[in-house]
């Protein structure tokens, strides 16, 4: 049995947060010692509102196999409604995600507070399980790097 | 002479419009053509076939100067010129807008009221074998629809023709022309074939009128119309009709959403 679990499979996880909920979540989480999977490489931004979704495609393309979003909860947000604005523009975005068949199953979307760590390590738990059952997402990442292989080096 | 050509020497006659903005009949298709002088007004024609949104003109600067313009445009060149004016890009007294009913009769605006009124009653069916592309994509499976996706658009050339037919993709900078981020690369990849659509729509969501001259003026005939359609379909499902084109630059308290957890 154990020969065939994917041993050698360690999803790489990029969680873009909010710099006032998720990541405060986040340190709370580690200031209270609680232990979640270290497979998250935890990107700090000033609001969910600023979160480009060109930037969930580029981490994508630069060989993540999941993704976390995370802010605040709606109504606490530091901008007053930069999580609103965000969470209409996701709303478009997953929809034509889906259509072009770019897997949104890989991308969670999360409301974590600064007072939810243990939320915050759940989520992580979580998504690093889902993955690692999904496996590596190596679609769009073959796609980046067509041109990779095309190169011709001149010496 | 039609009574739209008359209409249009008359109104270049009277002086206070410098120049109409038409369609003329081109070799397969019409064409757009810009009247200066009564004569050309001869030329113009209007028609089932006309489809080319002349609104695109509108916010380039090398035409549209400071003298009054006039437009005798499709339904989709009325949509976006309200449009346009809620996004503050034309003055509306730089412009009579016109357009033609099926008597052939000319109608003129004389204010955004009066365009509105027009959109809301006179929206064309759109177009069955676009919604049964999408049907056919959306009974797709996911792995089977990214398969789709990659090989339609790695043959796209990159000729930023849909980025020059829109009349909304206005900006100065696009972000394909940026490079400090460099967010997209501009040259021809299957990657960022699909990021610059994806951006593309992005920008348009909630913005796009649906006249479908992005797919229109695609030189490999890609079916990037049906992601604007779609992406229409999208935000009517989550948020309602189309009213003043702003739907990414509001919000709700009460949005429903179904995949934050």
């Amino acid at each position: 049995m154990i020969e065939q679990n994917n041993n050698n499979f360690e999803p790489r996880i990029i969680a873009f947060v909010c710099n006032w909920c998720t990541y405060a979540g986040a340190d709370l989480a580690g200031t209270s010692r609680i232990k979640y999977a270290s497979n998250v490489d935890i990107v700090r931004f000033p609001c969910t509102g600023r979160i480009d979704f060109m930037l969930l495609l580029k981490a994508f393309a630069k060989g993540a196999d999941g993704i976390i979003v995370s802010g605040c909860h709606p109504n606490d947000c530091h901008y007053t409604s930069g999580n609103f604005h965000a969470r209409r523009r996701w709303m478009v975005f997953r929809d034509m995600l889906n259509f072009l068949g770019i897997d949104v199953e890989r991308i969670r979307w999360s409301w974590v507070s600064a007072a939810e760590g243990a939320k915050w390590a759940d989520v992580v738990n979580k998504t690093v399980h889902k993955i690692r059952e999904m496996g590596p997402y190596t679609e769009y990442k073959k796609a980046a790097m067509f041109l990779e292989k095309e190169k011709i080096s001149y010496e | 002479m039609s009574k739209i050509s008359e209409k249009a020497a008359a109104l270049l006659q009277e002086g206070a419009i410098k120049m109409i903005i038409g369609y003329e009949q081109g070799t397969e298709h019409p064409r757009p053509i810009f009247c200066h002088t009564p004569e050309d007004c001869k030329k113009l024609i209007f028609n089932d076939q006309c489809k080319n949104n002349l609104a695109v003109y509108l916010t380039k600067k090398e035409i549209v100067d400071n003298d009054k313009i006039g437009v005798i445009g499709n339904f989709y060149v009325v949509k976006t010129v309200i449009q346009l004016f809620l996004e503050n890009q034309i003055h509306l007294d730089h412009f009579l807008i016109m357009t033609v009913d099926e008597a052939g009769d000319i109608i003129t605006f004389g204010n955004i009221d009066e365009m509105k009124q027009y959109v809301a009653s006179h929206e064309p069916p759109a177009n069955p074998t676009v919604l049964a592309a999408i049907e056919k994509i959306d009974k797709m499976s996911r792995e089977e629809r990214w398969a789709y996706w990659k090989t339609e658009l790695s043959k796209c050339i990159r000729c930023y023709a849909c980025r020059a037919a829109c009349p909304l993709c206005y900006c100065n900078r696009c972000i394909t022309d940026v490079n400090c981020p460099q967010w997209l690369e501009p040259w021809s990849a299957p990657l960022s074939n699909i990021e610059w659509q994806i951006n593309r729509i992005m920008h348009m969501s909630g913005r796009c009128v649906g006249c479908g001259e992005c797919a229109a003026a695609c030189p490999l005939e890609l079916p990037i119309g049906l992601l604007t359609k779609k992406m229409g379909m999208d935000i009517k499902d989550s948020f309602g009709e189309w009213k003043d084109g702003n739907v990414l630059s509001t919000y709700k308290v009460g949005d429903k959403e179904n995949f934050i957890h």
